[in-house]
Formats: C-alpha cells, structure tokens, sequence
C-alpha cells in the first residue's frame, strides 16, 4: 500500500529486466549481486538496477511484493526469475539467454542503467 | 558450527527423503552458507519453486539474522 511499494512494482512491471542489488554496477557492495549483474550482462541483457541498501525499507518493501527473502532478485518482464544461484545456473545451461530472447527478442541492446526511488 | 546444524536440522525435517543434504560453511565465520540438496519433492518444480522450498524451511534463521548470506544448490530426483 505504500508509495515505496507502488514504485517498486512499477520498476518490476515495466522495465524489460530488472536487478535489486547491493550497490550499484558502477559499486556492486555484494558478491551475490555481482553474480546476477555479471550472468545478465554476458547475455547482452539491458538490465535496470536498484540499489537496495539507501533504506531497509527497500527490501522489506521488495521481499513483501516478491515472497523472495534474499537479494539480488532478478525480474524478466515482471517475472521473478530468481536470485544469484538461478541466475547464474540458468546462463550456464542456456535456459537465461532463452528467456531472454523470448521476453525481448534475440537482437536487444546490452544496457545497463540504475532507476532511482523517490523517498 | 552450531548455526550450520541448526540449518542441517531444519532441512532434514523438511525434506526427510532427502539423497544429498549438506550444509557448508562458506566463510567459517557461521553465517554464510552454501545449501546442496537433491529430494524428490523438487520434481516437476522450477528453480525459483525448488528455492522457495529451501527458503520455507529455513525461514526462522533467514529472519533472525542467523543466515546472512545463503548459496542454494538443488535438485530432483532425475536429475
């Protein structure tokens, strides 16, 4: 209900892949978030991120909408695909690219950007 | 140590069918943990179904802090 949650989930539904993480690319503060980032860019996926540690609130917010309790969380297209292990297992076995090509469509511009939340 | 059996013991009672179950200690400093674990229970599941297992059980030591970093490596019984 709250505002925090509303643009968190329009972060989720709208951008095309979207990564909450520790820190930003420029930063990562989390191995596990340089995990997602680093499978996702080695596809050639625009990839969005939000960095979680400004406010706790952000990942209470975030955990409540998803029911995944860790991070980084990994969404395609509003679909939580899942955090660093699943991920990284599904880039090794080509199932991540053939999501990805399915969401988006095997030409897509390798982007990376940070989406900032109001407070 | 004594984080890594509680983990050990939460997903025994979980998963009692369980042919691979093992608990490491990533680091040695008791709170970041690698989970492996093969159970028919996670046949037919997606990844993020068979992770969501593995986070219900370990729910309580997820909240409390326990857990501050957790690796998950599952699978079925096919597999």
């Amino acid at each position: 209900m709250t505002e925090l949650r509303d643009q968190i989930q329009q972060i989720i539904s709208t951008e095309p892949v979207s990564l909450f993480m520790k820190g930003t690319p420029e930063l990562v503060m989390c191995g596990n978030s340089d995990r997602a980032l680093r499978a996702l860019q080695a596809e050639g996926a625009p990839v969005t991120t939000v960095d979680v540690l400004p406010d706790p609130q952000i990942r209470q917010e975030l955990s409540a909408l998803s029911g995944w309790p860790t991070i980084p969380q990994v969404f395609i297209q509003g679909e939580l695909v899942g955090g660093a292990d699943i991920v990284e297992e599904l880039h090794a076995s080509g199932e991540l690219r053939r999501r990805l090509d399915e969401a988006l469509g095997a030409e897509r511009d390798a982007t990376v950007k940070t989406a900032a939340l109001a407070r | 140590m004594a984080a890594t059996n509680t983990l050990e013991t939460l997903l025994r009672a979980a998963f009692p069918d369980a042919s691979e179950l093992a608990v490491d200690d990533r680091t040695g400093g008791g709170d970041h943990f690698q989970v492996t674990l093969a159970s028919t229970r996670f046949d037919g599941l997606s990844l993020v179904e068979q992770h969501r297992l593995v986070y219900d059980a370990l729910s309580e030591p997820l909240r409390d802090g326990t857990i501050h970093e957790l690796r998950i490596k599952t699978r079925g019984s096919a597999q």
